[in-house]
């Protein structure tokens, strides 16, 4: 088992400034954590997601013809700490199966990190992704600092034993315990954009088996096998 | 599409139109074709369907997946340009920040404007909603019946291409023979659908929308819609021809490049364009409509604004037809000596009544019938393929709702293409939470959430009207509007029953609302605004703020009585009888039917009567 000290480093790259918002933010963490005062020491850390680097979006009239890549239109956030526990969630929520590829090996974690990466302010909160920036570089390092705890190690380099004991406890909002309330709200909605940027890829909508997308003389609708399994055939 | 600038102007016009969307697209054509010279100012950029559609784009080749943002507030495949709830420089406000209180105003900036993403929902008014204060005492009556606008349905329906079929229902409309297109299969799910309804005693029928299942008959219907015009027929015959049917890919909302559906680019424009008699400005801001000597209208004042500097062109008649409140807005901004609370505002009604159509956000429910479906192609023509008329007049005229008049409903269902919608819906379903279950659970689910929605009429009451706000101005200095708003009972009441026939039509085709599933389940769900709403069962806090309907109309009704109304049945301003409304501004209720189709039966109508009016030189 590797030291702590190994993994030092990765946390603190993930944690370099205390703004008044981290502060506040982290704060709000703990409150909802029912004053569990193990956490603590670690979300003093967490934050460091500071301003967008950049003022702009694509505007209002982009070309919709072109094949975008995230980092092409402003630049990406993730350290590679956030990415190695981005990856590893990731691929926790959506991993290698039978039938299609992992969550990180078609680009989410790209997407998610040109998500949390968006020059777009919340504007009344019709926009959310500097909520989710918030929501995810904390919750990264939320991850990584509870690895630790348990297990000496950040998340990325645990066994799938370990990693599930974690999510286990994060995976389910309604039945959360009220410590792990705040990381099952990041896990839920992290879920919810891994799983969007997952099943958007040409390998997900293969997974579904989504078939359309496609020029057709004439829309038959449903085929009698179809009717047939609903009853209506 | 071939433009002009604002230094060729030429010196003077027959006509002035002034927005190219449904009602300004409309009154082009029919104005052109019959030989007027038109100039159409759009306040938005210019757009080519043709070559700036994102057919068969993926979300996945999109920015943030298609995502909305502030640059694209319904998604980057969205036909939006510059356009939006809120557009920068160009404000408007609210009397209340309250929900229920406010009005949100989509606006788009664009050529053809709204037409270009909207939902081809095309619905004739019905007898009764021409009629509503006689019906039930309620609102006001249109100085015009069914019968007036009929021919003008046929002629648009035949124009455009609706597909659908005639069900003999009340109040709702049947076309004559050779008007509709044959409408497109029902999916799997629209058929479950139906059959709950049939339980429920809801009629649930193909719906009508401006898609085209097949080509137009372009050899027969020229002469249908022109007759003794043979200038007329042998350009929309062109226009026709060029139009292909729908190939059933791509979602409608994108627009379409091959002009299967109707936007005012690829149906009305074409052929306005193509008899040489219409010049087109785009990026040209409407700030004024100037008067002459002899009290008629002679011209526009406009912003060109790629320099930012004014212009103004000349013409005999102005027709009005920029979105129902940017075409008040311009009126009330029209100030002079002889109308100094704004240009045909007499009657003091300019900004009054205006309304919106009745909503709550999109019920979702989960059917287990529709799970694990063999794999086929559901993108048809985009959403389900039928749905529910409003059906309830007997109890509605027995007193027995609770709230006057009624709603359609939408609905929408199957294996559409994944989106980040598709993993948000997801979040609200009872799964396993993460690896190798989790996407079996998500085959499982996907494809069996169906969304009901409602377009209910709205009465029009003194609560809810725009004036000008007198501090704040847009970037081009004109001044900008304030709206008030407030539902009626009527409205509140109508947004509950809503919820309560959302709910049972789901759980009679075996399935859960979400409502049900997350109470059954112990699980909140935090990222969905949708089902914030079904967690309520209060009408008041189901109803969504007045202007997220889509549907704002009036401001400018018309009528007989120059007292009590701005407009005449042909859209002419009591005051002004050569300045011409063809947008919804001159309508004086709200049917439960989307505008559109009947935006563009009235203005065919009033650019007719005014184009009538013109040969016998009286405008």
């Amino acid at each position: 088992m590797k030291e702590p000290s190994a993994v030092t480093p990765a946390l603190s790259a993930a944690a370099p400034s205390q703004g008044i918002v981290d502060r506040r933010r982290a704060i709000k963490w703990m409150l909802t954590a029912a004053a569990s005062a193990a956490i603590l020491p670690r979300l003093a850390r967490a934050g460091g997601y500071g301003p967008i680097p950049m003022p702009k979006g694509y505007g209002p009239s982009p070309d919709v013809q072109r094949i975008y890549k995230p980092g092409e239109l402003w630049p990406l956030t993730f350290t590679s700490a956030q990415r190695r526990a981005a990856t590893a969630l990731c691929d926790t929520i959506i991993p290698a199966d039978a039938e299609s590829p992992s969550a990180s090996q078609v680009g989410v974690v790209d997407f998610l990190d040109e998500w949390i990466s968006a020059p777009y302010a919340p504007d009344g909160g019709e926009y959310s992704f500097q909520d989710d920036r918030a929501l995810f570089l904390d919750g990264l390092a939320w991850l990584d600092g509870e690895s630790v705890e348990r297990f000496r190690k950040p998340f990325a380099d645990l066994p799938n034993e370990q990693r599930s004991a974690i999510c286990d406890d994060i995976c389910n909002l309604a039945r959360a315990r009220p410590e792990f309330l705040q990381p099952a709200k990041f896990f839920a909605r992290f879920r919810e954009l891994t799983a969007g940027g997952f099943y958007t890829t040409p390998e997900g909508t293969k997974d579904l088996k989504y078939v359309g997308n496609v020029a057709m003389a004439t829309f038959d609708g449903p085929p009698l096998e179809v009717l047939k399994k609903v009853g209506l055939a | 599409m071939p433009l002009i600038s604002a230094k060729i102007l030429k010196g003077s016009y027959d006509v002035i139109i002034i927005g190219s969307g449904a009602g300004g697209g409309q009154a082009a054509y029919t104005l052109t074709l019959e030989g007027a010279k038109v100039l159409m100012l759009e306040a938005g950029g210019n757009y080519d369907p043709g070559t700036e559609t994102p057919m068969f784009q993926t979300p996945g080749q999109a920015p943030l997946r298609g995502a909305p943002t502030p640059d694209m507030q319904n998604g980057f495949y969205d036909a939006s340009r510059g356009s939006g709830w809120k557009i920068e420089g160009e404000p408007y406000t609210t009397a209340s920040d309250k929900d229920g209180e406010k009005f949100e105003w989509w606006r788009a900036r664009m050529l053809g404007g709204r037409t270009n993403h909207w939902a081809q929902v095309s619905l004739r008014n019905g007898p009764y909603d021409f009629k509503p204060y006689s019906r039930d005492g309620l609102g006001f009556d249109w100085p015009i019946s069914y019968e007036d606008v009929a021919p003008y349905y046929d002629k648009v329906e035949m124009l455009i291409g609706v597909y659908g079929t005639n069900e003999g229902l009340e109040n709702t409309p049947d076309s004559p023979s050779g008007c509709l297109l044959p409408p497109p299969k029902p999916k799997v799910s629209d058929l479950l659908f139906q059959k709950a309804g049939k339980s429920l005693g809801i009629p649930v029928v193909a719906n009508h929308r401006a898609v085209l299942t097949q080509r137009l008959a372009f050899e027969k219907l020229p002469e249908k819609l022109h007759p003794g015009n043979a200038f007329a027929q042998r350009i929309v015959r062109d226009s026709m021809e060029q139009r292909a049917a729908c190939f059933w890919a791509t979602d409608c909302s994108r627009g379409c490049s091959i002009r299967a559906t109707y936007q005012s680019t690829t149906v009305h424009l074409p052929p306005a364009m193509a008899t040489g008699n219409l010049d087109l400005l785009p990026n040209a801001m409407a700030r004024e409509i100037t008067l002459g000597k002899n009290g008629k209208a002679n011209g526009v004042t406009f912003i060109d604004k790629t320099t930012g500097g004014e212009a103004h062109a000349s013409a005999r008649a102005v027709v009005v037809a920029a979105g129902a409140m940017e075409s008040v807005r311009l009126l009330l901004n029209s100030k002079s000596a002889r109308f100094p609370h704004g240009l045909a505002n007499s009657s003091g009604l300019l900004g009054k009544y205006i309304m919106d159509s009745v909503g709550i956000s999109s019920t979702l429910g989960q059917i287990p019938l529709l799970e694990n479906l063999p794999p086929h192609n559901e993108d048809g023509a985009t959403w389900g393929h039928v749905y529910a008329p409003s059906w309830l007049y007997k109890e509605q005229l027995a007193g027995k709702l609770g709230f006057a008049r009624g709603y359609h409903i939408d609905f929408k269902g199957g294996r559409k293409m994944p989106s980040l919608y598709t993993a948000a819906q997801m979040e609200g379903l009872p799964h396993c939470g993460y690896g190798t279950k989790y996407k079996e659970d998500f085959r499982r689910y996907y494809g069996s959430v169906v969304d009901l929605a409602g377009c209910g009429e709205m009465i029009p009451n003194e609560d809810c009207y725009c004036e000008l706000d007198l501090k704040v101005k847009d970037k081009w200095g004109i001044p900008v509007l304030q709206f008030h708003w407030k539902w009626s009972q009527h409205e509140i009441r109508q947004a509950a029953h809503m919820q309560s026939t959302f709910t049972a039509i789901i759980q009679a085709m075996g399935g859960k609302t979400y409502r049900d599933l997350e109470a059954s389940n112990a699980k909140p769900k935090i990222h969905s605004r949708t089902d914030a709403t079904n967690a309520q069962t209060d009408g008041a806090k189901l109803i969504y703020n007045g202007g997220r309907g889509w549907h704002e109309v009036g401001g400018a009704r018309m009528g007989s009585d120059p007292n009590k109304s701005v407009t005449n049945q042909w859209g002419q301003t009591h005051d002004v009888p050569n300045v011409v409304l063809a947008d919804a501004a001159s309508f004086v209720s709200n049917a439960d039917k989307n505008p559109t189709l009947t935006i563009m039966a009235l203005s065919w109508r009033a650019a007719e009567h005014l184009a009538e009016e013109m040969k016998k030189g009286i405008s």
